[in-house]
């Protein structure tokens, strides 16, 4: 229940930043209804702009996604013994919130993989419902630059990163990739340093962690 | 209504990444196993490309940025509230502007 209601009030934030990025009411439900993914959406809004760099959206959206691999992978010897039409159907729903949660159960020895579903299902229902009101009520507001549009972005992922925030062996990544980010912005045109500072600043904590 | 055939097509493209990420973690822990550097990179990525995103804008746009970003961090870390900090954020910005 605290997932959800929290859920909501970042659907209806999410929802107010795509009107301001352009987005119709249409299209911004369309994506959180086809994709689902509050990361992946937060970021592309970033890169939302004409001509639309549709490429670049459709690899950040990879790119962002790839921890996607490391849930799946960890559900495959409990969602192995599913038909193949349930397994693949259940891991659309599958977000960081009811992973965890599946997972949890899980580890506590109970095996029931429905569990993925039930909570994919509530917080899609929530996710789509909030996006549609918050993108609603924000298309009352006008002007984007003068009500911050270039701040909200950030205070929002400032805000999701206190919470991914996981003590130490985060601190080289990202003082890699914040340094990486600073000095691509700088010199190199578009949104390269994006991909740039999220490569070397991740590749550096493998590193360090391997090593 | 509008729906823009190259918004559409973006969030088509989205949404096939998005699933082939979902899964394909299923599908290749049936084929391989990640190794531990591997799975280590996978993991540290969000929060790289979330860093890569504001970096600039905090740490080299000016101070009204910076002082703003150090409030949501402090807010989103006393709090817990993504909207509560990011309402803060933009009214310092917004006052900071402003003033100077």
């Amino acid at each position: 229940m605290p997932i959800e209601v929290s859920g909501f009030a970042i659907g209806l934030v999410f929802g107010v930043l795509a009107g301001q990025a352009g987005l119709s009411v249409a299209e911004s439900f369309l994506m959180s209804a086809l994709v689902y993914s509050g990361a992946a959406q937060f970021v592309v809004l970033g890169l939302w702009g004409t001509p639309l760099p549709v490429a670049g959206i459709a690899l950040t959206t990879l790119v962002v996604g790839l921890r996607h691999l490391l849930m799946g992978a960890a559900l495959s010897p409990f969602f192995s013994k599913l038909p193949r039409l349930e397994a693949y159907g259940s891991v659309f729903f599958m977000a960081d919130e009811n992973w965890a949660l599946t997972m949890s159960e899980f580890s506590k020895g109970k095996r029931d993989a429905a569990f993925l579903l039930g909570g994919g299902l509530a917080m899609f229902a929530s996710w789509t419902t909030s996006t549609l009101v918050g993108r609603t009520v924000g298309g009352v507001l006008r002007e984007p630059a003068r009500w911050g549009l270039d701040v909200a972005f950030t205070a929002v992922f400032l805000a999701l990163l206190v919470g991914m925030w996981r003590g130490r062996s985060d601190l080289l990544p990202w003082a890699v990739a914040a340094l990486v980010a600073v000095a691509a912005h700088h010199f190199l045109p578009g949104q390269w340093y994006i991909l740039l500072g999220g490569l070397t600043g991740s590749l550096a904590g493998a590193v360090w962690r391997g090593a | 209504m509008a729906l823009d055939p190259q918004t559409l097509l973006a969030i088509l493209l989205m949404a096939l990444a998005t699933y082939a990420t979902r899964a394909g973690g299923l599908w290749l822990a049936s084929c391989l196993r990640l190794s531990r550097r591997v799975e280590a990179w996978l993991d540290h990525i969000p929060g790289a490309i979330l860093v890569s995103i504001v970096a600039p804008v905090v740490l080299a746009s000016g101070p009204a940025e910076a002082l703003a970003g150090l409030a949501v961090v402090l807010v989103a870390w006393r709090t817990g509230s993504l909207p509560v900090a990011m309402v803060m954020g933009v009214g310092i910005v917004l006052v900071l502007r402003a003033v100077a």
